[in-house]
């Protein structure tokens, strides 16, 4: 089963990888989107897979043996998503702020904090 | 150990989180917030003076949060490096703020100024003394987060264009060290830096090892704008207000580097032979394309902005070396760089403000116009060119010593060229900038810079002034905590035996 996760994991971080390659905002966004998600599987797979274990020490022992469910996954994917999803957000509305402010969604043509040096400007923008 | 010893620790992060809760609760009084956020700021200064003065006298302090025996809780540690580094982020980002009263316009004042920034500092004060990696990168979201809205207070054309090229690529980054994190979780079970120190030594130097090692030094040599991965850091930090650009010099990239002091100290101290080599390039590059890029830019908020990426690159190059003495310099430089970059943003923009522009090669005789911008700018491009008698000269000297004696000499050449570039950028701007005649009347002849903004450039600039004639306290401190980072042992004693009392 870890194998097949690890592909899934690997599929996604290829799709994350063509979509940040883009020079559109929103595939940019949807690639960091994706990208976080498939970090999440990852942490997923790394604290090892177990099927209907439940999370729980018998109360003589001090140490987990195999084969008992690991929580701590999943409690640091919970607080991996809670961030990547609030600062998709943020993302969401940055994006939709600078399509509004700077009329372009395409990075190639957002040259207002770096404006090109030469006199003659290729664009003749007056920044 | 007793309860409120312990608890030490925690005040630092507390306290500005607390505060800034408080400054939301009172949105819309301007007034109310300014007093939450200049007293939460002190009041956190005084906790990470008070932190530190134990750390210096009685060692490491640790505790595990929530009562989890060590290393299964979140444990938050403070040596006399991550406590002294609170001490000098809190004194400056104090400075700053006091800029901030006269220099932030009061409308961004208004839309979430304070509270914004006392999140970030609850982030960079939570990332200095974590000792555990996954709440390190939480830290880190921490701080990004509030970068984020500090970055487009006010709103701009150019601040919406640097935030997005921000944002995308330190989330980038982030996403990076949780992919490294997780993998070194998959590979060692435990999250404790103290813990990993052991575990990972007990590890064999496998490919996948030297991965996530190289993963650690990407992610985090992103956030700290090392070459080639700083590209961000001259597309955004000039575009923010001076007040937020000063923060953000002094302070964020100053994480990552801590950051990369401590995983590469702590977690990695002897494995990674190919990260390491990758770091002397890392270093060699970023200082001198940074000092490069500062000599081709034209807009001067942007000199400033590579000035701090091949400050950066200092720094890495004392970890690159990795003696005693190297690292003395590296932390001497950091602190130096914490109060230089804030300088150097609040300068720049007194002289934005009595220059009508930003461009140095339409920026007139400002000599004449502020003798007194004029002397603090000499004074801090020359103790950030790494001239005596100025703090930013001891570092300097230190890491030359240490890599001769290591026989790293494309460092050492890296850093005594960029010190000559650095000094050829400060004299280029400072002869076109305020030496140049001007004839013309500029449009801000009626500029008024204010007591406030003078006395807090005073205080900074006599700070690095004062640091370089007596810099013995921060040597000694800077020593003690090169020691501390070569000897992990009493840090990993702490954290695992002594962090077990819950508080």
């Amino acid at each position: 089963m870890e194998d097949a996760f690890a592909m899934v994991v690997g599929v996604l971080f290829a799709l994350s990888v063509y979509l940040l390659l883009s020079g559109s905002i929103m595939r940019l966004v949807l690639g960091i989107f994706v990208l976080s998600n498939a970090t999440h599987l990852l942490i997923f797979v790394a604290g090892r897979l177990t099927l209907e274990e439940p999370p729980l020490i018998p109360d003589m022992m001090k140490v987990a043996e195999p084969g008992f469910a690991n929580p701590l996954p999943q409690a640091l994917i919970l607080t991996a998503i809670v961030i990547s999803f609030s600062l998709f957000a943020f993302l969401l509305v940055l994006a939709y702020r600078a399509y509004q402010t700077l009329g372009t969604v395409d990075t190639d043509e957002m040259r207002y904090a770096e404006p090109e040096q030469s006199l003659t400007s290729l664009r003749g923008r007056d920044v | 150990m007793s309860d409120i010893t312990q608890w030490l620790v925690v005040w630092p992060v507390l306290i500005p989180v607390l505060a800034a809760a408080l400054a939301v609760a009172a949105w819309g009084n301007r007034r109310a917030q300014l007093v939450v956020g200049v007293l939460g700021i002190v009041a956190q200064g005084i906790a990470a003076i008070i932190l530190f003065a134990h750390v210096w006298t009685h060692g490491v302090l640790a505790v595990s949060m929530g009562g989890w025996p060590a290393p299964f809780g979140i444990a938050l540690a403070a040596d006399t490096l991550g406590a002294g580094l609170t001490v000098a982020a809190c004194a400056v980002a104090l400075v700053i703020t006091l800029f901030s009263l006269a220099d932030t316009p009061e409308h961004c004042q208004r839309s979430g100024f304070f509270p914004l920034l006392l999140a970030l500092m609850t982030g960079v004060a939570g990332a200095f003394l974590t000792s555990d990696i996954f709440n390190l990168y939480v830290w880190f979201e921490v701080t990004l987060i509030s970068s984020f809205g500090l970055m487009v207070l006010g709103g701009g054309r150019e601040q919406i264009d640097g935030a997005v090229k921000y944002a995308v690529l330190n989330l980038l980054a982030t996403t990076f060290l949780l992919i490294a994190i997780g993998l070194l979780y998959g590979m060692t079970g435990t999250l404790n830096m103290a813990d990993l120190s052991v575990k990972v030594a007990a590890l064999p130097n496998s490919a996948a090892l030297e991965t996530v090692i190289l993963l650690f030094l990407v992610s985090l040599g992103m956030k700290a704008a090392l070459f080639p991965l700083y590209f961000w850091l001259p597309a955004a930090y000039h575009t923010p207000l001076p007040t937020v650009s000063a923060v953000f010099a002094a302070l964020m990239t100053k994480v990552g580097v801590y950051a990369l002091i401590r995983v590469f100290t702590t977690v990695f101290p002897e494995s990674g032979d190919l990260a390491r080599d990758a770091m002397v390039w890392a270093a060699v590059g970023t200082m001198v394309f940074g000092a490069l890029g500062a000599l081709t830019a034209r807009d001067i908020r942007r000199v400033v902005s590579y000035t701090v990426i091949s400050g950066a690159g200092t720094m890495i190059a004392g970890l690159a070396i990795g003696t005693e003495t190297a690292l003395l310099g590296s932390i001497f430089y950091v602190i130096h760089s914490i109060i230089i970059s804030a300088a150097l943003f609040m300068v720049v923009g007194l002289i934005i403000g009595w220059g009508g522009n930003n461009q140095i090669d339409t920026l007139f005789g400002l000599y004449k116009r502020a003798p007194f911008v004029a002397i603090a700018f000499l004074i801090i491009g020359l103790s950030l060119a790494g001239v005596p008698p100025f703090a930013g000269f001891w570092p300097k000297v230190y890491l030359v010593q240490a890599g001769l004696g290591e026989g790293a000499y494309v460092l050492v050449a890296a850093i005594l060229v960029t010190g000559f570039l650095t000094l050829i950028v400060v004299g280029r701007t400072f002869a076109l900038v305020f030496w140049r005649e001007t004839s013309e009347k500029s449009a801000a002849d009626g500029y008024r810079a204010g007591s406030l903004r003078i006395g807090t450039i005073t205080t900074l600039t006599a700070l690095t002034f004062a640091l370089g004639l007596y810099a013995a306290p921060i040597v000694e401190a800077s020593l003690r905590a090169s020691n501390e980072l070569l000897d992990p042992g009493p840090y990993i004693d702490a954290v695992l035996n002594g962090a077990g009392e819950h508080p």
